[in-house]
């Protein structure tokens, strides 16, 4: 399978299946489509007629493409399906938990899926003792996993932040005695972001996720404390303090945009004036009734949106000024792995979510739901049925997938946002995935662009 | 070839040899939480 799309003007191929991605003149773009479907002859012969070229030309073009298709690197058939039916099942070691030592929050946004950190139940902090269990059962069900990630999540994670130090400190001996490497995370909306969690933080935390919604009007509509007030002239300075202290090691600034900041470029651009460069925006995930949910008509402002990004990405590339998005981050050349690409995200198995009471679900997002508890902590995961449905979502587990060229970027998408969409882990949530194609047309063409490579006929 | 340049990408087909080691980051343990994607994960034996 190919997939053929013009990018600032490029002329990109991607050949699915070998992962190759070709830049190509007009004429070689039409003949790739063509040549797809077509016999040689009739494409050298539509070739002539549409760009006006000789014969000779012509079948110049589709001896280069015949020598691409014996390489392996354009046309190649699909045959990895049998790689993601038994990736998740044959091996179902936990190397990630999503540990929510708060179930409480002191920001209160009405966008939250998490319901003001509450998750739809009580407010709970997680104890000590429970938070090492946790960290014990991880690492007698990691297997041969030597990385292990743990995320400290909420609600909000600074307000049990003891427990997270003494928590850091306990997997820290527990990993040397047992020859594991752990990562822990930590993700906050920074209202407790102080120089002693920084530095904290600068010491232990692999990654640190900071939430901060953009422009001040855009973050003070949901990212409000209890009495209303709006939050951004609190953490900003916090934030900003922090980047400055965290050096070269990994942060994102989150964002979440809604249906009421579709131009949600410009509050990328407030970011960078705040003087962040690693930058993540994510497209709202709530019910469709809701005001902020995203529209169908929004789809095209979102598309410019993500174009007008890759445009911004590569000016600033090019002023010596590069900033990092998310979505965009690609590593061409050492990216993910067959297996990886194949075998969904792997909530349910090899990532759950750990409630302050030692309770197990799937992935953060399904935390509240009882239709998904899949154990705890103590006993271990006893819904199997669940793991099992969990285990089989993957890049070729829903038909509507069989033909899409993305399904290799993806990997089937995030079983919670198909549940959400359509009661079914299984399903398809439809406008995530065009939002995700465009992104990685997006990401693709940003890399191109800064690739100092050029495309052929460019400067004909 | 003046037509067409491909781009230095890794191999897929290979990899299905090579990779599998399961030691990279879980994919939403990272910065987005909210939407699954693979394509921006960096493979651990690269690094």
């Amino acid at each position: 399978m190919i997939h053929c799309y013009q990018f600032e003007g490029l002329n990109i191929v991607l050949d699915v299946f070998s992962g190759s991605i070709h830049m190509t003149d007009p004429v070689a773009f039409d003949m790739i489509k063509w040549y797809e479907t077509e016999p040689a002859e009739a494409v050298i012969a539509k070739a002539m007629e549409v760009h006006k070229i000789t014969r000779e030309d012509a079948e110049e073009c589709i001896a280069d493409i015949e020598k691409l298709k014996e390489e392996g690197k354009l046309y190649v058939p699909d045959k990895y399906a049998h790689l993601a039916k038994d990736y998740r099942k044959k091996r179902f070691s936990i190397k990630a938990l999503c540990l929510h030592v708060a179930h409480t929050c002191n920001l209160n946004c009405s966008y939250c899926f998490a319901s003001q950190g509450k998750y739809h139940g009580e407010r709970a902090l997680m104890s000590l003792e429970t938070g090492k269990k946790a960290i014990d059962f991880l690492i007698e069900n990691s297997g041969f996993h030597k990385n292990l990630d743990i995320d400290f999540f909420g609600g909000e994670p600074l307000m049990n932040w003891d427990v997270c130090k003494e928590l850091v400190k306990y997997g820290r001996e527990q990993e040397k005695l047992h020859g594991k490497n752990i990562r822990f995370t930590l993700t906050t909306n920074g209202v407790l972001l102080n120089d002693e969690v920084t530095e904290f933080c600068n010491k232990e935390m692999h990654n640190v996720v900071l939430s901060l919604d953009g422009r001040k009007e855009v973050n003070d509509r949901f990212r409000v404390d209890m009495a209303g007030n709006g939050s951004y002239d609190r953490i900003v300075p916090n934030f900003q303090k922090f980047v400055e202290k965290r050096g070269s090691k990994s942060y994102y600034m989150r964002g979440t945009f809604t249906h009421h900041n579709t131009d949600f470029v410009n509050d990328i651009k407030h970011m960078l004036d705040l003087g962040f460069t690693e930058l993540s925006m994510e497209p709202v995930v709530t019910d469709p009734s809701s005001p902020s949910a995203l529209t169908e008509e929004d789809l095209p402002v979102l598309f410019e949106q993500y174009e007008e990004l890759a445009r911004l990405m590569v000016k600033r590339y090019n002023e010596g000024k590069p900033f990092t998005f998310y979505h965009y981050m690609l590593d061409l050349t050492c990216g993910p792995c067959i297996y990886k690409r194949v075998a969904g995200c792997g909530s349910g198995t090899e990532y759950l979510a750990v409630t302050p009471w030692g309770d197990l679900y799937p992935c953060h997002q399904f935390v509240g739901d009882p239709a998904y508890k899949m154990g705890d902590i103590y006993t271990g995961v006893t819904a199997f049925e669940t793991r099992d449905k969990f285990a089989a979502c993957n890049a070729y587990s829903r038909p509507e997938c069989n033909n899409c060229w993305a399904k290799l970027y993806c990997s089937g998408g995030c079983a919670a946002n198909s549940y959400h969409a359509t009661g079914d882990i299984q399903g398809v949530y439809e406008y995530g995935c065009k939002l995700f194609k465009k992104r990685i047309e997006c990401a693709i063409g940003v890399k191109l662009l800064t690739s100092g490579i050029d495309q052929p006929g460019k400067t004909e | 070839m003046t037509r067409i340049v491909t781009i230095e990408t890794r191999d897929l087909d290979k990899s299905a040899k090579e990779g599998g080691c399961g030691e990279c980051q879980t994919s939403c343990q990272s910065a987005c939480k909210t939407s699954c994607g693979v394509a921006n994960q960096a493979c651990e034996k690269a690094e």
